[in-house]
């Protein structure tokens, strides 16, 4: 078992706290107006996954999947419940933020692989073939913030992918780059599968799904409607969406 | 968990040359401004004040040297460190790093900084013909509670600023007012004793008057002196480890 997610939930809360300054905050205290909404944003989720498994998360938007995601790589805890995780975790979640924009695509590649927790050593030996990988030679340094947005979400990928993780989370990614680029990284992401990495994929293309994924998660409004094998799982979940 | 540490090192490394460079991108004079402008401060209390205090101080110079040096550092790496949760909220809310880092790795620049402006100070001391002892290696007691009282300070304004952002404006004001209450520029001999006493409860005062004691009276600071330098250091790194222990998992919700 490589990831247990045994009854998680995530409560998460929104409302007044945001945005308000000291002085609305303490006469919205005084008055009694002051309200936090509290939902659970994951509500009892149970899966679990083996090691070379590929999992896809479908739901519609506000499902929780990314908030699952976060509870997986620990960014944040569940309010419920557990998670184990073994091995190391590479996550892409909304793949171009946490770059940055004034130091140049090297630096932002060191600096990305030092926050997925790679070493200097590795990093060093990684560098070249990353931006091969993501086709960034001629603009290595270069400010980060004249690349352009596939550009970015390139170079996102090739580090995440090209440092072989043991748990690869990808969110959204997969629609990164031209035609040419995602045939290279779904390739690539084949690679890492039959290479026993353990990924999640969260993609709102059912064809995506269906071709790479062997497990599927479906979730609704935090409440997870299935969990199975990928053909039944996204057949209901077609069939669903049909409906609607 | 030495493993933990190593890799945490190569972050910590990337974090500190990152804010550097954006600090000093599209400056000719670089860091130096950062020396030039605690010394333009004192050049223009110099010009002000030593019509009043100085007559009746020696050394007047080194004395609110010694004062602006670390009261300079204290408002740097505070004010950096301030913002150093939230200006870096896309990275923490996306992959799983120690939030710690980020304020250290901005208070690194502020104690390179501060080491520069003390080579600076120790020319004027050499400059007003103050002899140097070997009592001046003790400057490094004060120095290290100094950096642990600004992470301290750091780790409770990032937290608050995270929730407030009012805190900015209101940290502005508290400086202002902390730097009168320093005695940078006049001497607190005027003040009636139980008076003198009250300005123990600063801890800049206390840390600029171990300063003054060591490079001007060639007095070394009994020991209760040296527990209250560190008891402030640690009492508000406590205080800030605590917050942060405790906020670790929630400041992702006021980004």
């Amino acid at each position: 078992m490589v990831i247990e997610v045994k009854d998680v939930s995530v409560r998460y809360i929104l409302g007044d706290f945001k945005d308000i300054g000291l002085k609305e905050y303490v006469l919205r205290k005084i008055k009694r107006q002051y309200h936090v909404k509290e939902f659970l944003a994951v509500n009892g989720v149970n899966f679990s996954l083996e090691k070379g498994d590929m999992l896809g998360i479908v739901g519609s938007n506000g499902a929780g999947k990314s908030t699952l995601l976060k509870v997986i790589t620990g960014i944040m805890v569940p309010t419920k419940g557990i998670v184990k995780v073994e091995g190391t975790i590479a996550a892409l979640l909304e793949l171009a933020s946490g770059f940055d924009g004034d130091l140049t695509v090297r630096e932002n590649t060191y600096l990305r692989g030092a926050m997925l927790g790679y070493t200097r050593e590795y990093m060093n030996r990684m560098y070249d073939e990353i931006i091969d990988f993501a086709e960034l030679s001629e603009f290595q340094d270069r400010p980060f913030k004249q690349l352009s947005s596939g550009m970015k979400s390139r170079l996102a990928f090739s580090i995440a992918s090209l440092v072989n993780p043991d748990i690869l989370i990808l969110d959204e990614v997969l629609s990164v780059g031209d035609g040419a680029f995602r045939k290279k990284s779904e390739k690539k992401m084949l690679e890492i599968i039959h290479g026993g990495a353990t990924t999640i994929l969260v993609s709102h293309s059912l064809d995506q799904v269906r071709e790479m994924c062997n497990k599927v998660l479906w979730l609704d409004k935090g409440r997870q409607v299935a969990f199975g094998p990928c053909e039944e799982i996204c057949d209901r979940y077609e069939e669903f969406l049909a409906k609607k | 968990m030495i493993e933990k540490m190593k890799k945490n090192r190569f972050l910590f490394e990337e974090l500190v040359k990152r804010d550097f460079k954006k600090k000093y991108k599209r400056t000719i004079l670089g860091m130096f401004w950062s020396v030039l402008s605690p010394l333009f401060m004192l050049l223009v209390m110099a010009v002000v004040f030593t019509q009043f205090f100085g007559r009746s101080t020696p050394h007047y110079i080194v004395y609110m040297f010694a004062g602006n040096l670390i009261y300079s550092y204290f408002k740097e790496a505070t004010n950096g460190g301030m913002s150093s949760l939230v200006s870096n909220s896309a990275i923490f809310t996306k992959v799983n790093v120690p939030k710690y880092l980020f304020l250290l790795s901005k208070n690194v620049s502020s104690l390179i900084n501060f080491g520069l402006t003390l080579v600076v100070f120790f020319i004027f001391v050499a400059a007003d013909g103050l002899p140097f002892r070997w009592t001046f290696f003790l400057l490094l007691y004060p120095i290290c509670c100094l950096v642990v009282f600004n992470i301290g300070v750091g780790l409770i304004l990032s937290a608050l600023y995270m929730v407030f952002r009012d805190i900015q404006y209101l940290y502005d004001i508290f400086t202002l007012a902390l730097m009168y209450f320093s005695a940078i520029f006049y001497t607190i001999d005027s003040y009636a004793l139980q008076f003198q006493y009250l300005f123990y409860t600063n801890p800049i005062y206390v840390y600029i008057r171990y300063f003054r004691k060591i490079v001007i009276d060639n007095d070394i600071p009994e020991p209760s002196f040296h527990l209250l330098c560190a008891f402030y250091a640690l009492l508000v790194l406590i205080i800030g480890a605590v917050i942060y222990k405790k906020y670790n998992y929630k400041f992702l919700y006021y980004v």
